[in-house]
């Protein structure tokens, strides 16, 4: 069975937003019982069928790599977890839906991933600008993920999902909201598990169909999306 | 009489808005940059504390320089310790214990009573600080601000001897370039290249868990469920092959997990020695060398001359500025007006004293901060900090009354009552005395050990 093929996924996001959580519920389908602080890289697996139900259907392993920090850490943290960036075939940025800030902090995150051959510097993450051309050229799939669904008041959710939607455009990637300590969100069927199945699909196929350099077809037409840099964007 | 009065407390008043702006400014630029301020009373605290301490050196400025009346200052020095006390002592306490269990989700319903019961075991621990120290004369009331004062100056003193001791030998041990570890990048990829390897061993295991956990769940589905009585009988006593196995892999990979950690912290070290090499062969960098040689013939010099005071039991009787004066008139011939220049001296010299003490604590209150909050816990750490913040700060006001010339030190004396202040001042030389000591061992320690980790193949 170890001779399954294998994606690697980073999951980032800020402290507390609920990382671990959610790995531990993507890879056992448990709720996590006492989560405590990560440091460094925990990695989980999680056993996916590719194309279920058809005949072409293939296991894979999908590695969850579950970097721990925030952004503002010091340059020596910084250097040290770009190791794990290596041969990363998918991203799931994870944001608290409480948190208005760990969702601004995505695009510093994405931006530390996707310049990770660069000096890690604070200049380049600090400004939150966005290098647009280096994000268009990016072929790898995102998902963006708001965790503590059930803290955001009836009143105020319909608000905040508009926000999320947003900046699950920005990324030109799918969005999921859920509570990391109910297992209901991913039930087998929902729109959740859909949506997360279709994300790792679309990463092993990234990964193992298109290596030739094809591009994926409909993704020049979503360059149109983005319009001038992303400061100017209030959420509030 | 009244117009001037209220002209005073009015000028007052926009100092204190002044530094209430800079406190939180302080908060949300530099504390709380990475996080969300929700809760802002944990704000206005902080900044309150730090704006009504800094009267309080204000203060003393004023007294030095003569600015308003006696009567006017003395007034306003007792208002301002009693807010101060009030806020150290009733507020700041209670609000952590209220945040601390507003974050355990257990006791969520009833935040309220065991904020209360937690306050009420501070107070009285607090209370019992003042029993083993000889701090009082016994005629002083129960509530009296002589009773507060006291506790809150132990805790400070003890607090700033601490900062100061480790301050003391730490600061001439990073600025120095002799103490830095030979760091190479071959070293760093080798660490680096062993990391990825127990994250790929770490990987490995889990896949076989996986899977064996997949194989287990459809086998489950095959067989009904476990229901009624002996269903449950059944499925304790008889446990499936796999789930041994799982346990056993389990337990292999928490250790993997352990030093995957410390392999990741080690690497961290490294390339933190590697960032300082390169910063000591800039400019900035050998400036900072030099006045970390300086810095411990300085560290040396205030150790020897804390066990002098010790053994000696020894408490200086004259401020440094007036001593200064007297041996420039006596030794060195040099007639100039004593009274003015004692007066601006003593404001230069308590000015830096201060502004260095605040900006320090400030610094270091910072440096704690980013490395031990999380988002849960960022409340009840800032609280803290505060509490902190404003004890040293009081005990501050406490020792510098030693700096000051005799006729400065009256208003101090008035207003902290009849405090054993010799007390203080061994006590402070006692705490620094055992903090760099057990500094300097901690350090040389740390030191030793970590070459030794990093050159083993």
């Amino acid at each position: 069975m170890a001779s399954l093929d294998r994606v690697k996924v980073l999951v980032l996001g800020d402290s507390g937003v609920g990382k671990s959580s959610l790995v531990h519920l993507l890879c056992q389908n448990q709720v996590l019982g006492n989560p405590s602080w990560t440091v460094g890289c925990s990695v989980d697996v999680r056993v996916h069928d590719y194309k279920e139900g058809t005949p072409e259907e293939k296991t894979y392993y999908i590695e969850l790599w579950d970097v721990g920090g925030s952004v503002g850490s010091a340059s020596s943290v910084k250097s040290t977890r770009t190791v794990f960036y290596n041969s990363v075939n998918g991203i799931i940025l994870v944001h608290d839906l409480t948190n208005k800030k760990s969702s601004q902090n995505l695009y510093r995150w994405s931006l530390e991933v996707l310049n990770r051959d660069s000096v890690p510097t604070g200049v380049l993450v600090m400004n939150g600008d966005y290098d647009q051309e280096k994000f268009a050229d990016n072929q790898i799939p995102l998902l963006v993920i708001g965790t503590k669904l059930d803290q955001i008041h009836e009143t105020k959710r319909h608000e905040v999902l508009t926000r999320t939607a947003f900046l699950a455009e920005d990324f030109n990637a799918e969005e999921i909201n859920l509570d990391c300590t109910n297992p209901r969100y991913l039930a087998a069927g929902s729109s959740n598990a859909v949506k997360l199945s279709r994300f790792f699909d679309k990463v092993i196929e990234m990964r193992y169909f298109l290596r030739d350099g094809n591009q994926i077809p409909g993704l020049p037409d979503r360059k149109r999306f983005w319009g001038g840099t992303f400061k100017n964007l209030h959420y509030d | 009489m009244k117009t001037d009065k209220s002209r005073i407390l009015q000028s007052q008043g926009n100092h204190f808005i002044c530094f209430f702006g800079f406190g939180w400014l302080f908060f949300m630029r530099q504390l709380f940059k990475d996080y969300e301020v929700r809760q802002y009373v944990v704000q206005v605290i902080f900044s309150v504390t730090f704006a009504f301490s800094c009267t309080m050196f204000e203060l003393i400025i004023f007294e030095i320089l003569g600015v308003l009346s006696s009567s006017s200052r003395y007034f306003h020095w007792k208002m301002n310790l009693c807010v101060i006390l009030l806020i150290l002592v009733f507020m700041i306490p209670f609000y952590i214990g209220y945040f601390f269990v507003s974050n355990i989700r257990l006791l969520h319903k009833q935040r309220l009573p065991f904020s209360c019961l937690l306050w009420l075991t501070f107070m009285y621990f607090f209370w019992k600080l003042g029993d083993p120290f000889p701090i009082l004369s016994p005629k002083h009331g129960i509530l009296s601000i002589e009773q507060l004062i006291s506790r809150v100056g132990v805790i400070g003193v003890t607090l700033m001897a601490l900062l100061s001791g480790f301050g003391a030998v730490n600061c001439p041990y990073t600025y120095m370039s002799y103490f830095l570890r030979n760091v190479t990048d071959t070293d760093i990829l080798a660490l680096e290249r062993r990391l990825l390897q127990t994250m790929d061993m770490i990987i490995s295991k889990k896949k076989r868990m996986a899977v064996a956990r997949r194989t287990m769940f459809q086998k489950g589905e095959v067989h009904n469920k476990p229901s009624g009585f002996w269903g449950m009988i059944k499925s304790v006593t008889t446990s499936a092959p796999g789930s041994e196995n799982l346990t056993l892999i389990q337990q292999e990979v928490d250790a993997l997990e352990e030093l995957s950690r410390q392999l990741f912290l080690e690497t961290v070290d490294l390339y933190a020695t590697k960032e300082r090499i390169e910063y000591s062969k800039t400019f900035k960098g050998k400036y900072f060398n030099f006045l970390g040689y300086f810095f411990s013939i300085y560290c040396v010099w205030k150790i020897f001359m804390a066990t002098i005071n010790i053994v000696f039991d020894r408490v200086g009787k004259t401020d440094p500025v007036t001593r200064g004066i007297e041996i420039t008139v006596n030794y060195l011939g040099i007639q100039f007006d004593v009274k003015f220049w004692s007066q601006h001296i003593s404001f230069i010299l308590v000015g830096i004293i201060i502004v260095t003490s605040i900006r320090g604590l400030l610094i270091t209150l910072t440096k704690f901060f980013y490395a031990i909050s999380s988002s849960k816990s960022s409340n009840v750490i800032v609280l803290l900090l505060a509490q902190i913040m404003g004890m040293y700060f009081v005990s501050s006001v406490l020792l510098i009354r030693m700096s000051m010339p005799l006729e400065y030190r009256t208003i101090i004396t008035e207003v902290l009552g009849e405090l054993q202040f010799n007390f203080y001042h061994r006590w402070f030389d006692v705490i620094f005395l055992v903090s760099a000591l057990s500094s300097i061992l901690f350090l040389y320690l740390a030191h030793k050990q970590a070459p030794e980790k990093h050159m083993a193949p």
